[in-house]
């Protein structure tokens, strides 16, 4: 009898999570009428789990600015930034031997570079949204130009490319089977989820974007809060940047700027409220893979990216009018 | 049959299955001054929107002039003369008094361009109208909060009105701005409009009102000539509450007299509390009330740590602590229960488990990560103890009754083992039942565990039956530090009576 | 008093400042055909603000405009060129009805489903860029292929000089269009009982909907209004660069709010003048100018210009939470 009600409670609860899981369901059998032989394929679905952990990564990142009731909008720069600090490093470190065979100790250098250029580039946006009192819409569009155009400056505008095969491990390997980002994504999406759900600055997180008010009436350190919440999306977006650079071999400063409606995409359908103080790092999951497939099957119907670019912004328009018809039936 | 210029017989009002109002009458005279009296939640602004035609009652009937007029629509009431000038005024705090004076016309006439000079001379005589002096050009965000309810009275007043109802009108007012307010008002009643506040502040209501009606539960439970009543008869009917238990007695302990649990000193907030001197011994209940922008408000702010700046010294059980930061505050043991729980006391959408562990979170999780079994076991123990009606924790804090949510917000400061509470109107739109079993926890905390409690209220029957020690502040000072046993609620108002 | 503390003056100031401390650097800032350079950067940059700053007035906020431009850019050339049609105004008023139309579906979401307008200008930005892209073509149409009526028309110049070598330089006539339909904006804003909506709308929705405003007609006229002006600031670029690229604009949303952020329009709503708005877009194309006259790296200008941005945001983040207090 108890179990019977857990569950019942849990699926009322968690209404989105299982509107999710059916929209993904629909989603791949709708595709894989369209394609059955191609989309079916093992080869596909593995080369998703190669590419959907970076824009993963970004919308969870998306997801923790909005928790606080704020937005993100320079992941992007800071992700190309911290593959192109690091794609900066090892060419400079280049032995005789070359790139590819940089040692493990310049790769790990490597990647204290990118993972502390996202710490920086989110303590500057922390800084700026709680200290300076901006908004956070104007401060990361701002910090995103920054960053963008430093990158820009740092590579002369095109793209750096090579990079150390240990690095490239990180974007293009298996461990145990599984391609590495995969499981990069889901070592980080599990610490994200408990971070949340069972240490005090998630739920304080929470809280504070639901009534700022409050939580400073309950005490809550609200500044360092947030500036901690944007100093983890800095290094996340790093993540990403990391795993792309080590994926495509390269890292430009304007890769992914689609990345960015797709991020809040994502988050958005996931079940994030943008107004602050909900967000589940398993709703972002299924969004992301859900959008993964789609994307996957129109590019299997040879749909170009920039129709696939289309196809996203009806998506987002799609779900703000589920979304309001959800709220007024409430 | 009825001599009333509006009349509300027996109304009654049904929202998915709650009762707002039930056999609800009221009758307001012409160009009478009339208060409807009532706590958070008794019904009041149900009564308001019905009288102004938002809502259309479910029983009962209203009358205007002795006839019935069913269907009554917004801008029926209008037409009919009735105005309502809400709590946030509803007007445009970016554009300058003028406009928001002269945009009901515009409106009206289905203008399509907007001529300034006309807006000037419309803003003008408006303004004459009422005989008081504002700046046209000023913008409506840059007036004080009487500045603003003078604009919206004046455009109350723009249409024929008989009747203008103002929801709680003193709130946020000073007591000069308080003294303002009502000789515009008498100055209106002289033209024979009809006025009717709707308020739970009971002094000023008494100084103004000629005839008082109050509302509990949705119904009408006592109306008559203001005469008839004083402050303490109609918060009694307000709350239904009658003297059951014995008031608050405070023993001190054997031997030296114990270090007050809070002390301040020459406590000194610019421009809103001066020189303020207290003790608080552990166990004592002490009272605080006063008119409005009598510094009280502040004093607790600052003893909370969200005042940046003020001068004298705040000591803990002895030893002085700076207040800078709320977080220092609660470190020090002191808790404050605020006085609008709804938008500075709870996370409305959150658990009713968030809400309570809201200030312990950092505590409980001291290794990184939350200690998920105490932190059950320190819900539900609190929901036992604060006896919160709910079956289960997990629930949105915004599906409990005022009472409840109330119990909520108390639960969570005593689970940082403060050692000073101070509450800001605790029992302010609760229901009776709850109302007494907040008093009996609080009078335990006092009495077993030895906290020093500042009572901070407007309910002068709340701090006759529990405090041992009432003080009165008025303008930023303590005029009065008196033994609860020496007084009575009479006294009390009395006292305050004399406040100027 | 009441003068000097309106913050135009204030951003007039700076501009002022800004000026003298860059002419002392390059003294040939001041020459006329810079002068005059500068003054032809402002049209487009400018047109486009209007549009912006009505919507950030009402209390939202529209990133689709680039994209709006662009794509009604493109269409309308593609279609002179295919129809074979060489003209000035039928392309303009084409262009202008593309981005009123476009702009009509940013009102329609944001009016009926009560969403916040970045999203969804977010959403309808992607589609737009995307369907011109993946729909209608990639490739550029440069000054062999473009229709010359529209050229010789942003070629008239108001004024006229000739230097001593014999080379001509002038003030377009371009300017003129700016400065019209930016009176135009004034007098819709102060004037006109839909202009007065707007604010209202921006100061207090609540307060807009009980007071009668008809918030259907503002929204619409306001997301009409600045698809509309986008459109046509979208062609008139391309006569303007004798280019039609339909890659152009991007990340152009960020110059142009900040510009109108920081003439003094407040980014919650309520606030702003046109007066502010030509100021500050004047201060930003000018910041962008003069780091070409110091001869800064071109690498370096997103730096410089988001840096700038930052320092302009803080301020007005400043003045904005005084005015809340």
């Amino acid at each position: 009898m108890k179990a019977q009600m857990n569950i019942r409670s849990l699926v009322n609860r968690d209404n989105n999570i299982v509107q999710l899981l059916v929209m993904t369901v629909l989603i791949f059998a709708v595709m894989t009428a369209l394609s059955p032989d191609k989309f079916l394929r093992y080869y596909n679905f593995e080369s998703i789990t190669y590419i959907f952990p970076e824009l993963g990564l970004l919308s969870i990142a998306m997801m923790i600015a909005m928790l606080t009731g704020g937005i993100d909008l320079s992941v992007v720069g800071v992700a190309n930034l911290s593959g192109i600090l690091a794609g900066v490093l090892f060419h400079k470190m280049a032995g005789a031997a070359g790139i590819a065979d940089t040692g493990i100790l310049t790769v790990l250098l490597g990647g204290v570079i990118a993972l502390g250029t996202g710490l920086v580039a989110g303590t500057v946006n922390g800084l700026l949204i709680t200290r300076m009192g901006i908004t956070p819409i104007l401060a990361t569009l701002g910090t995103g130009q920054v960053f963008t155009g430093l990158a820009i400056v740092l590579t002369g505008g095109p793209a750096i490319v090579g990079f150390p095969t240990a690095w490239a491990f990180l974007g293009n390997g298996k461990i145990l089977g599984l391609a590495t980002p995969f499981v990069l994504f889901a070592a980080i999406a599990a610490l994200i989820a408990f971070m949340l759900t069972r240490t005090a600055l998630g739920i304080n997180l929470m809280l504070i974007g639901t009534n700022p008010k409050a939580a400073l009436f309950a005490g809550l350190k609200r500044e360092r809060m947030v500036l901690y919440s944007y100093m983890l999306t800095g290094v996340l977006a790093s993540v990403a940047g990391i795993i792309l650079s080590g994926r495509t071999n390269a890292a430009k400063s304007d890769y992914g700027n689609s990345y960015l409606l797709q991020a809040v995409l994502i988050a958005v359908l996931g079940g994030t409220n943008p107004a602050g103080g909900r967000g589940t790092v398993l709703g972002i999951t299924i969004a992301v893979v859900a959008l993964m497939l789609l994307s996957s099957g129109f590019q299997i119907l040879r749909f170009s990216n920039h129709l696939i670019d289309f196809i996203w912004g009806a998506f987002l328009l799609l779900v703000i009018v589920i979304n309001a018809y959800k709220n007024r039936t409430r | 049959m009825s001599d009333g210029f509006i009349e509300l017989r027996n109304i009654r009002k049904v929202f998915s299955g709650v009762v707002a109002l039930d056999a609800m009458s009221l009758v307001i005279k012409p160009g009478e001054i009339h208060c409807l009296a009532g706590e958070n939640g008794s019904g009041k602004s149900t009564v308001i929107k019905i009288m102004s035609g938002v809502y259309q009652p479910d029983g009962g009937e209203m009358l205007i002039d002795g006839k019935p007029v069913p269907g009554m629509t917004p801008i029926g009431a209008i037409a009919h003369g009735v105005q309502v000038i809400y709590q946030d005024f509803s007007l445009f705090g970016n554009l300058t008094v003028a406009e928001n004076l002269a945009m009901n016309v515009h409106l009206g006439e289905k203008r399509r361009l907007m001529n300034w000079r006309r807006t000037r001379a419309i803003a003008r005589e408006a303004v004459d109208r009422l005989g008081v002096e504002l700046d046209l050009d000023a913008e409506v965000a840059s007036l004080p909060t009487a500045g603003k309810q003078l604009v919206a009275i004046a455009r109350a007043l723009m249409s024929d009105a008989r009747l203008i109802i103002m929801d709680e009108p003193t709130t946020a007012l000073t007591r000069k701005e308080v003294e303002t307010l009502f000789r515009i008002v008498r100055d209106i009643q002289a033209r024979g409009i009809a006025i009717l506040f709707v308020s739970h502040k009971m002094r000023e209501m008494l100084e103004i009102s000629e005839r008082i009606t109050v509302i509990r539960n949705g119904r009408k439970v006592a109306e008559g000539p203001t005469g008839d009543f004083d402050e303490a008869s109609i918060t009694r009917h307000m709350t239904g509450s009658d003297i059951l238990s014995e008031p608050y007695v405070w023993t001190p302990p054997p031997g030296p007299p114990p270090v007050p649990r809070l002390e301040i000193r020459g406590l000194t907030v610019p421009g809103k509390c001066e020189r303020l001197s207290l003790a608080i011994r552990p166990g004592e209940i002490v009272g605080l009330s006063g008119l409005l922008g009598s510094g009280r408000t502040d004093l607790a702010l600052a003893l909370f740590g969200m005042v940046p700046r003020y001068e004298g010294e705040i000591l803990i059980d002895g030893a002085p602590v700076r207040m800078r930061s709320t977080q220092e505050a609660i470190d020090a043991g002191i808790a404050y229960v605020p006085e609008d729980r709804l938008t500075e006391g709870l996370f409305l959408p959150q658990s009713i488990k968030r809400n309570m562990l809201a200030t312990s979170y950092e505590r409980l999780a001291r290794k990184l990560v939350i200690d998920r079994d105490r932190a059950e076991e320190m819900t539900q123990g609190m929901v036992r103890a604060m006896q919160i009606a709910t079956p289960t924790a997990e629930k949105p804090v915004m599906q409990l009754s005022g009472g409840n949510q109330q119990r909520v917000v108390l639960a969570r400061w005593l689970l940082t083992d403060a050692r000073v509470l101070i509450l800001n109107g605790p029992t302010v739109g609760v229901d009776v039942g709850s109302k007494a079993e907040i008093h009996a926890k609080i009078r335990e905390l006092a009495q077993h565990h030895g906290l020093a409690v500042l009572m901070i209220s407007d309910d002068v029957p709340e701090l006759v039956q529990n405090c041992n020690r009432i003080v009165l502040m008025h303008r930023g000072r303590f005029i009065e530090d008196l033994p609860a046993a020496d007084v009575t609620e009479e006294t009390v108002s009395d006292r305050l009576k004399t406040f100027t | 008093m009441a003068l000097l503390r309106r913050s135009e003056t204030v951003i007039a100031g700076i501009l002022l400042l800004a000026m003298v401390l860059i002419g002392t650097i390059n003294p040939a800032f001041w020459q006329l055909d810079n002068l005059f350079s500068l003054m032809r950067s402002n049209v487009i940059i400018g047109i486009m603000a209007l549009g912006v700053l009505l919507v950030l007035i009402s209390g939202g906020i529209d990133v689709s405009f680039p994209a709006f431009a662009v794509a009604a850019m493109y269409l309308t050339i593609k279609g002179m060129l295919a129809l074979g049609y060489n003209g000035v105004v039928l392309p303009l008023l084409a262009a202008t009805l593309m981005g009123l139309l476009l702009g009509a579906v940013n009102g329609f979401f944001v009016y009926k489903f009560r969403m916040i307008p970045l999203i969804v200008t977010l959403g309808t930005s992607a589609m737009v860029r995307g369907f011109l892209l993946g729909v209608v073509g990639t490739s550029m149409i440069n000054i062999n292929k473009m229709p010359t009526a529209l050229i010789d028309f942003a070629r008239t110049d108001v004024i006229s000089v000739t230097k001593a070598d014999g080379t001509t330089y002038g003030l377009t006539a371009m300017v003129l269009i700016y400065l019209g339909l930016a009176v135009a904006m004034h007098l819709v804003l102060r004037y006109t009982m839909i202009g007065r909506s707007a604010y209202a709308l921006g100061g207090d929705p609540e307060a807009a909907r009980r007071a009668g405003f008809d918030l259907r007609k503002t929204i619409f006229f306001i997301y009409c209004v600045a698809g509309a002006l986008a459109g046509f600031a979208g062609l008139l670029h391309s006569g303007m660069i004798w280019l039609a690229n339909p890659r152009d604009f991007v990340g152009l949303e960020l110059d142009v709010i900040a510009a109108v952020v920081l003439g003094g329009a407040s980014i919650f709503g309520g606030r702003g003048s046109v007066l502010g708005t030509m100021l500050g877009v004047f201060m930003l194309v000018m910041v962008k100018n003069s780091l070409i006259i110091m001869k800064v790296d071109t690498t370096w200008q997103l730096v410089a210009v988001g840096l700038i941005v930052i320092v302009a945001t803080a301020l007005s983040a400043w003045r904005d939470r005084r005015r809340m207090a």
